[in-house]
């Protein structure tokens, strides 16, 4: 069996300067020194923080509209789109007549991966994943965020379909005062 | 300064033992960085100039358990390396801290499976949970500074030293 490829040689003995190793320590500090006075690059994280870009996929979170309803409609959507099952919901009815809304809405954030499917697949566009990403929690318990926390965070976000007020007035539910009653009951 | 009560107050700073010990151990908590997945890229980004955990006395990783004193789980923690990060933890000297570091380590994350376990807590005490996936450096940063905050804490609670926590291990599989 015939040998491949060609060995590299062993490198020739160096001169006498070369083998002080002073020329080669001079040109690391040399380097160590230019580098000294280019532009710093840290980032003094507490006080300076980053430009996050507008689409930055944090925390998750849900929105209220104008009329502080809380959107989410408990369709189950998210809580089966979700890949690590970090979302558990709870339905109830609402004093519309027509929706149910969620009666526990809890995300797992320690289970929560922010890969944006639930706000993806939200018919309501009720879900958002926030720009938050500095959270860190002292247990589990803590990092299980209920509704209540999810709609502080989220706050309020215009809804351009407005299906609450189209829906109300002509559909004249029995019984329960749709409209403007509705709103607390709505929570 | 010819008063000595006067030069005393000027430039004497008095303080407990405690809290001076404690005001050491958190500006030099050297990291045991368990690095199991994707999550260990992040924390080395954390180590490297952009972020830059010197600023935090945290720079120095050491990779031997003795050395250390805070470990940052960062990964996917298989029931096959389970074994290995508990004795990891276990020959870490007291006192001692744990960062959870992303989905995985913290819950499992996405890993709902037989192979996985969830959830770093299941076999050692985790002191700071830093939810992402993985986690910002920054938010790495921010588990620091909470452990730092837990540090003092211990302090002011009078303990010096933590008390040995030994969380009941399941039975290790993949033996």
């Amino acid at each position: 069996m015939s040998v491949t490829g060609k060995p590299v040689k062993r490198p020739e003995q160096r001169g006498l300067l070369a083998r002080t190793y002073l020329p080669s320590i001079l040109q690391g500090m040399w380097i160590t020194l230019r580098h000294m006075f280019r532009p710093k690059v840290t980032m003094q994280y507490p006080e300076e923080t980053w430009t996050l870009p507008d689409r930055y996929r944090g925390l998750p979170a849900l929105v209220r509209d104008e009329d502080q309803r809380v959107k989410c409609v408990a369709c189950f959507l998210c809580q089966i789109v979700c890949p690590p099952k970090a979302i558990h919901i709870e339905a109830q009815e609402i004093a519309t007549g027509v929706e149910k809304g969620p009666k526990v809405f809890d995300i797992n954030m320690l289970r929560c991966i922010m890969c944006g499917y639930c706000e993806e697949v939200c018919p309501e566009q009720a879900i958002f994943l926030t720009r938050e990403y500095q959270t860190v929690g002292l247990s589990r318990e803590q990092m299980i965020f209920g509704k209540d926390r999810l709609l502080e965070m989220g706050g309020v976000r215009p809804d351009p379909i407005r299906k609450w007020s189209r829906l109300a007035p002509p559909a004249g539910a029995p019984g329960s005062g749709p409209e403007p009653a509705a709103q607390g009951a709505a929570r | 300064m010819n008063d000595d009560a006067s030069a005393v107050d000027h430039w004497v700073l008095t303080t407990r033992l405690a809290d001076y010990v404690a005001w050491g151990r958190k500006n030099s908590l050297w990291p045991m960085p368990m690095g199991l997945a994707c999550c260990a890229i992040e924390l080395m980004a954390m180590v490297a100039p952009r972020y830059d955990v010197a600023r935090f006395g945290a720079e120095a990783l050491r990779f031997s358990p003795r050395q250390a004193d805070m470990m940052v789980v960062a990964g996917t923690v298989t029931k096959k390396m389970a074994p290995a990060v508990k004795r990891i933890y276990d020959q870490m000297p007291e006192p001692k801290w744990v960062i959870a570091m992303g989905a995985c380590a913290s819950t499992g994350g996405m890993f709902r499976s037989y192979a996985v376990t969830q959830g770093v807590d299941e076999i050692i005490p985790v002191d700071v949970y830093v939810p992402g996936c993985p986690p910002r450096p920054e938010a790495l940063i921010e588990g620091i500074m909470q452990v730092q905050r837990l540090v003092e804490e211990r302090a002011r609670a009078g303990r010096g030293a933590a008390p040995i926590r030994t969380p009941s291990v399941p039975a290790a599989a993949g033996r």
